[in-house]
């Protein structure tokens, strides 16, 4: 009560209650992922697969990114073509 | 029967060194035959640490390639009779810790010791994977800090899959110790407070060393902190903690420093 009163004429809130929390959830969610295969260097080798058969592609112009909001997160998958990868493509038959 | 402890963390500065000094010292104390062997290779610091950085001859690198035997290598120490020390190499790099080398070392070791204490170097590459490698048990060094936290919940991972014995299927025992803690910041919320920590990382307590001037000083001239301020706060938590170790029950508790006039001055006048 009176750390409570303290806290309140000094107008700062404790933060250590703040670190406990975030440190629950984010080890909640990377003892999840550990052991598994690195998700994102999977996807990035399938797509690349995927698209390489179609375009003729520079792997390190592949960038899989993903973003972790609070309700969804984001998939960005940026890959850079070649102005004349269609051409490019014909020739090859 | 011998053991081998890896003091780690994942997280660099938090304490790893001067708890390998501080452990193996106290152990020494009680009259087990203790080396301490550093792991940080390109980067050593425990023969600083140990007061014994122009005693260095050979290394750790050098007994793993066959340059050296084991007993040319081995520093022994000048105040106690158990206590060696065997240094890291400065100028190689961690790749000359080959999984075999080590793991022959590390059985010589066994034969000769009761206690093979080796000091993790930070992150989670070659050297730190090494030094746990053929661990029966960890300390794991953690700050009441998140990044520190998260970091030892990662090494705690890799002690469950990737030291011998767990593939093994048998377990490593883990301690948790966690070191510059202060008292009165957790108890005003503005420190995780142990209760905190040992329930986000469901690993039990070997010992809590209190923030004190007296571990700067202690490595400042090259003395465990058991052995330079024996009385001291940090010295008396190490030394507990060793006892624990050995397998003693002692009551936990944060060793506070005695206090000087102004300190109680002030907090008759708090309270």
């Amino acid at each position: 009560m009176s750390m409570g009163l303290l806290r309140l004429l000094r107008g700062n809130k404790a933060s250590a209650p703040v670190a406990r929390e975030r440190l629950q959830i984010l080890l909640a969610h990377e003892r999840g992922l550990r052991g598994q295969p690195d998700l994102l260097g999977v996807l990035r080798e399938e797509i690349l697969a995927v698209v390489s058969r179609h375009v003729t592609l520079d792997p390190t112009k592949v960038i899989v990114r993903l973003d972790r909001g609070d309700e969804v997160s984001t998939l960005e998958v940026d890959i850079e073509v070649p102005n004349d990868f269609e051409r490019r493509r014909a020739a090859v038959g | 029967m011998a053991k081998v402890l890896v003091v780690t963390s994942g997280k660099g500065g938090v304490g790893k060194t001067t708890t390998t000094a501080a452990l193996g010292a106290a152990l020494a104390q009680r009259g087990e035959k203790v080396v301490v062997v550093d792991f940080d290779v390109g980067l050593r610091n425990l023969d600083l640490v140990m007061g014994a950085e122009r005693r260095v001859v050979f290394d750790l690198i050098n007994v793993v390639q066959g340059v050296a035997k084991l007993p040319q290598a081995l520093i022994k120490d000048k105040r106690l009779e158990n206590l060696w020390l065997l240094p890291a190499s400065q100028t190689r790099d961690k790749d000359a810790l080959t999984e075999e080398g080590v793991g022959k070392v590390i059985e010589d070791l066994r034969s000769r010791f009761d206690w093979v204490i080796c000091d993790s170097p930070a992150g989670i590459e070659r050297g730190a994977s090494m030094a746990m490698r053929f661990a029966d048990e960890a300390v794991i060094v953690t700050n009441p800090e998140v990044s520190s936290v998260r970091d030892s919940d990662r090494i705690i991972g890799m002690l469950d899959s990737k030291t011998v014995r767990a593939e093994k299927g048998e377990r490593v025992e883990k301690h948790i110790l966690i070191t510059r803690y202060d008292p009165s910041r957790a108890a005003r919320g503005e420190m995780l407070t142990i209760e905190d920590i040992l329930e986000i990382l469901a690993t039990p307590l070997l010992g809590i060393i209190p923030e004190s001037q007296d571990v700067l000083r202690a490595s400042n001239v090259g003395t465990p902190v058991t052995l330079s301020n024996a009385e001291g706060a940090p010295a008396r938590a190490y030394i507990d903690a060793a006892r624990r170790l050995c397998g003693d029950t002692v009551p936990m508790q944060v060793p506070t420093e005695r206090k000087g006039f102004m300190d109680r001055l002030l907090r008759r006048r708090a309270a």
